[in-house]
């Protein structure tokens, strides 16, 4: 049987299950396929903070979210197209979200009395006339996976779980995905239980057979290859290209790096990833908690290494301290902090962007420290390798403000070659610097800089004594002079602001916007799919994003400025929006939603239309 | 193999070049110690003792965190960090784990080690990285002028607890061996000659050090320690912990106790045989245990000496090794291969 192929530019697909079905596997294979058969794409993994809630249950479903087109994108999607329902669970919680007429393919199997008792449903939605204004393929994924596998020698329960790489097959047929890649990779995670990978296989082909041959699938689509440019590419998350940012950053400043971190949510992946790159001469330490990740970070950082420590809102919390003991210590130190839903515990899986006053201001005294944020997974790397220059070269902590919807988000990344990498080294100081020849003084600046001298412990006619106590400009010796307090304060603070940052650029196709819309961090994508949809429809919007939020680049007053009117999304309740109203006296407009997921590009679109339309 | 570096606690720490002398260690710092201050004593003992080590000035860090004793490492001529309260162990373990060249001292006291930064204290003895921690333990606060610490007495009357203290004070050699730590020792500032010969074991010692030195407050708990600096009581009282020899002085002995614990005698009622004999290399803590459980009731006998030195691989080396496999298996980190690896697609 010839089937019907449809040609698509993009699709948005959501796999939803219980949070013990693998759907954050199932979807990072059909990203895989997808990133090697050329596509651009974007995803979104939601999931539980609990591992294994009650199963069945609302609170238990995890989904997982993958836009992929033939032209480049910007976010996961707003509204999936396709909706894979493993449970009734699943379907009840993302049907809201789905526009009339996507696909539906739910496992009928699953769509038991008790299971639909357990999340409201009197009458199964599969067998009622509810679901009609979608296109519903009812599939009973489980015993089709049980069949297929009945030669096999596992168990019922081994066969049943292989009911997601069914529907992967299925998906990867649906969407003319390359299958090569995920059996290779299934063999590789099953090599020592070979039945279980014969298995799995199986399903997996049986699926894709499924799809082929049936009359229950109809059509299938294709989605060219995006024309990205020439190069080299691979599929990575916000944390793993955090990771290897780190690890080029060491290698980059020629400095050996001391990982000091405590497991938390959703930063651990860094952590984990830095582990596996011992080759590097990577010193990974899991603390005894939060505060002694940093303390060892930063002893580590007095020793002459590049020390980082990884951790989320709560973690940046407990640090405090140690981060302003480095700021008057004038040690270089990064800070990764994945920002979560908050305050205290919040919502661990879920993001928001309402860490930035805590980095900026979150300690005692005037503590300037430098505050970046990357605005899209891949831009993680870049972002580490620039906070590493800034806290070496100025010799200070360095906030790197990344958060959860980009440290699990994932996109395609151009990888660049080591040969395009900065090179961030600054040597140790190894020599006197008193004008006597002979004494050292660990508080005289660098004029242009303003940085003091890197100084470690080994170095000979070096030795000296650096402490939270305040320190006089110079010698560094222990001080309570009033007017040396106020000049340190001024120095410290000029040094932080005295930092290089690349000026904002401001992308406005027509040059005759009035309206701006400004964001920062991982709020890019929407930002930016948004403004491409109200000039597509006439609007004129000029946009901008801010990488450096402290300091401000050298011309962002010119350009706030510049415009009638300045909007600032932010998944907080105006925390940028604040300091820019503080500093350069603009009636920001904001727009603040703090949901724990990203915007969508849709409702940015819609607000930034209303703004034009005001004018 | 890691085992090597047993009892070589300043193997892999370059050794200086030519004599050096206790002036060499000492800064153009005032020293600011309320005058009569124990710390003085250990000090003048610590700066006397460091050119026995031989090992380069610049190799040699001092960590500190927060209260007087903290304030010791503007006085060393070497590397020094002053840096915040309770954190000293934390700081210097990841200066001790990246740089096994140097040899690192912690200085801390029984606020600072016990209380705010107790946390980091036991993980850095169970954790074993290469360091020496000396604890200045004088039972009360001094730089917050005069609360009662966690080692004070039950009942102590204090600026903060004017009807007296309510809760049991640490033992700190208890806590260190619940802690497993490898070396744990207790000696006192007025007797410069017992703080060399201890502090000589703990830098040989590689792993985690834990020095108690007893350290008198003259300000606000002066003569805590005057029972075991008196003449005439220092004897009686006084159980020097040797290795080899039995625990007892003149007039008390050490033996095992009925309930499975260690008692005090009086010497004379029981035989030569039944006295303990110390083995500070007994790998089952449970002795050292119970050897500082004698300390109760206060000042009838006081253990003073090494209570326990016990080898295993520190932190720091095991790390270092683990560096070392991963480059032997794989070859050194090329960064362009990591960045290329995984799955990747090219597009032309």
């Amino acid at each position: 049987m010839t089937k019907q192929v449809q040609q698509l530019d993009r699709v948005i697909i959501r796999f939803a299950g219980d949070s013990g079905d693998g759907m954050q596997l199932t979807g990072d294979r059909f990203t895989a396929e997808t990133a090697s058969f050329g596509n651009d794409l974007s995803t979104l993994p939601n999931f539980p903070a609990e591992i294994r809630a009650p199963a069945g249950t609302l609170p238990g479903v995890s989904s997982f979210q993958l836009h992929f087109a033939d032209h480049d994108i910007l976010t996961p999607g707003d509204a999936p197209n396709v909706l894979v329902a493993m449970n009734p669970a699943a379907l009840k919680a993302n049907l809201s979200d789905l526009p009339r007429g996507a696909d539906i393919i739910a496992n009928a199997d699953e769509f038991t009395k008790r299971n639909l008792q357990k999340v409201g449903y009197d009458v199964n939605p599969l067998e009622d006339e509810s679901l009609a204004e979608w296109r519903l393929h009812s599939v009973p994924l489980t015993s089709l996976t049980v069949k297929a596998l009945e030669e096999f020698d596992i168990s019922k329960k081994d066969a049943e779980r292989a009911k997601n790489m069914f529907a992967l097959g299925l998906l990867s047929w649906l969407y003319g995905r390359p299958v090569e890649a995920t059996i290779k990779f299934i063999e590789t995670k099953f090599a020592k239980k070979p039945a279980i990978a014969k298995s799995n296989v199986a399903a997996f082909n049986a699926g894709y057979n499924y799809g082929e041959t049936t009359e229950a699938f109809s059509v299938s689509y294709e989605i060219k290859p995006a024309p990205l440019s020439a190069g080299v590419y691979r599929n990575i998350s916000g944390n793993q290209a955090l990771a290897l940012g780190l690890v080029a950053a060491s290698v980059q400043s020629k400095l050996p790096l001391f990982l000091g971190s405590y497991p938390i949510t959703p930063a651990s992946d860094i952590l984990h990833e830095l582990s596996k790159h011992k080759r590097f001469g990577i010193r990974t330490f899991q603390a005894e908690d939060e505060i002694a990740g940093v303390g060892a970070a930063l002893g580590a950082a007095f020793g002459g290494a590049l020390g980082v420590t990884t951790t989320s809102g709560p973690g940046v919390a407990l640090k405090a301290e140690t981060v302003g003991l480095a700021v008057t210590t004038e040690l270089p130190l990064i800070v990764v902090d994945v920002q979560r839903a908050g305050p205290s515990t919040g919502m661990p899986t879920k993001t928001e962007q309402t860490d930035l006053l805590m980095a900026l201001f979150g300690r005692n005294g005037e503590s300037p420290v430098p505050v970046i944020a990357p605005a899209t997974p891949s831009d993680c790397f870049d972002a580490a390798v620039e906070a590493a220059r800034i806290a070496i070269k100025y010799r200070t902590p360095v906030m790197l403000l990344s958060d959860g919807y980009l440290a699990n988000g994932s996109e395609p990344w151009k990888v660049p070659s080591q040969a395009e990498l900065p090179d961030i080294s600054v040597p140790y100081t190894t020599e006197p610097n008193g004008d006597d020849g002979t004494t050292f003084l660990p508080f005289k600046r660098d004029a242009e800089t303003l940085a003091r001298p890197w100084a470690i412990p080994g170095t000979p006619g070096l030795e000296h004594r650096i402490g939270g106590i305040e320190k006089a400009d110079g010698t560094g010796n222990i001080s309570y002079d009033p007017s040396n307090h106020d000049l340190m304060v001024r120095l410290r603070q000029a040094k932080i602001d005295g930092i290089d940052v690349p000026d904002l650029e401001v992308d406005d196709p027509d040059g005759d916007a009035r309206v701006l819309v400004l964001g920062w961090g991982s709020t890019y994508g929407p930002i930016a799919a948004a403004a491409r949809r109200v000039r597509r429809g006439g609007g004129k919007v000029a946009q901008a994003h801010l990488r450096h939020l402290n300091p401000f680049p050298k011309n962002i007053g010119e350009v706030l400025k510049s415009y009638d009117k300045v909007l600032l999304p932010e998944i907080n309740l105006g925390q940028l929006a604040l300091l820019l109203r503080a500093k350069f006296l603009v009636d920001i407009i904001s727009y603040n939603r703090v949901r724990g997921l990203p915007f969508k590009a849709e409702e940015l679109a819609g607000v930034i239309q209303e703004v034009i339309d005001s004018e | 193999m890691s085992e090597s570096l047993n009892g070589k606690g300043l193997a892999l720490v370059p050794k200086a070049e030519g004599k050096q002398t206790l002036k060499d260690f000492k800064s153009d710092q005032e020293v600011r110690w309320c005058p009569g201050c124990g710390d003085y004593a250990i000090l003048a003992a610590v700066q006397s003792f460091m050119p026995e080590l031989g090992i380069k000035r610049e190799n040699t860090v001092f960590v500190s965190g927060i209260g007087c004793s903290s304030r010791f490492p503007y006085y060393m001529n070497t590397y020094g960090f002053h840096s915040i309260h309770g954190r000293a162990p934390a700081i210097a373990t990841g200066l001790a784990a990246s740089r096994p060249d140097l040899s690192v001292w912690v200085i801390t006291g029984d606020g600072d080690a016990l209380s705010i930064g107790g946390n980091h204290l036991i993980h850095a003895l169970r954790r074993n990285v290469n360091l020496n921690i000396l604890l200045f333990n004088n039972r009360i606060y001094g730089l917050t002028k005069g609360q009662y610490s966690p080692t004070s007495e039950v009942g102590k009357i204090t600026k903060s607890t004017p009807m007296g203290s309510l809760d049991k004070p640490f033992n700190p050699i208890s806590l260190a061996v619940g802690a497993e730590a490898g070396f744990v020792a207790r000696t006192i500032d007025s007797d410069r000659k017992h703080l060399h010969s201890v502090l000589r074991e703990a830098a040989a010692h590689r792993g985690t050090s834990l020095v108690e030195i007893y350290q008198n407050c003259n300000i606000f708990n002066d003569n805590a320690f005057e029972d075991l600096k008196d003449p005439e009581k220092r004897d009686v009282i006084t159980l020097r912990l040797e290795h080899g020899q039995p625990i007892a002085n003149a007039t008390q002995a050490v033996r095992l106790a009925p309930t499975g614990g260690l008692e005090v005698v009086a010497r004379d009622s029981i035989s030569p045989e039944e006295i303990l004999v110390h083995d500070v290399h007994n790998p089952d803590p449970s002795l050292a245990f119970a050897l500082s459980r004698l300390d109760e009731p206060a000042f009838q006998h006081v253990p003073i000496g090494i209570f326990r030195s016990v080898d295993r691989p520190s932190y720091d080396h095991l790390m270092s090794e683990q560096l070392e496999m991963a480059v032997a298996q794989r070859g050194p980190g090329d960064l362009d291969e990591l960045l290329q690896g995984g799955d990747t697609w090219k597009i032309n």
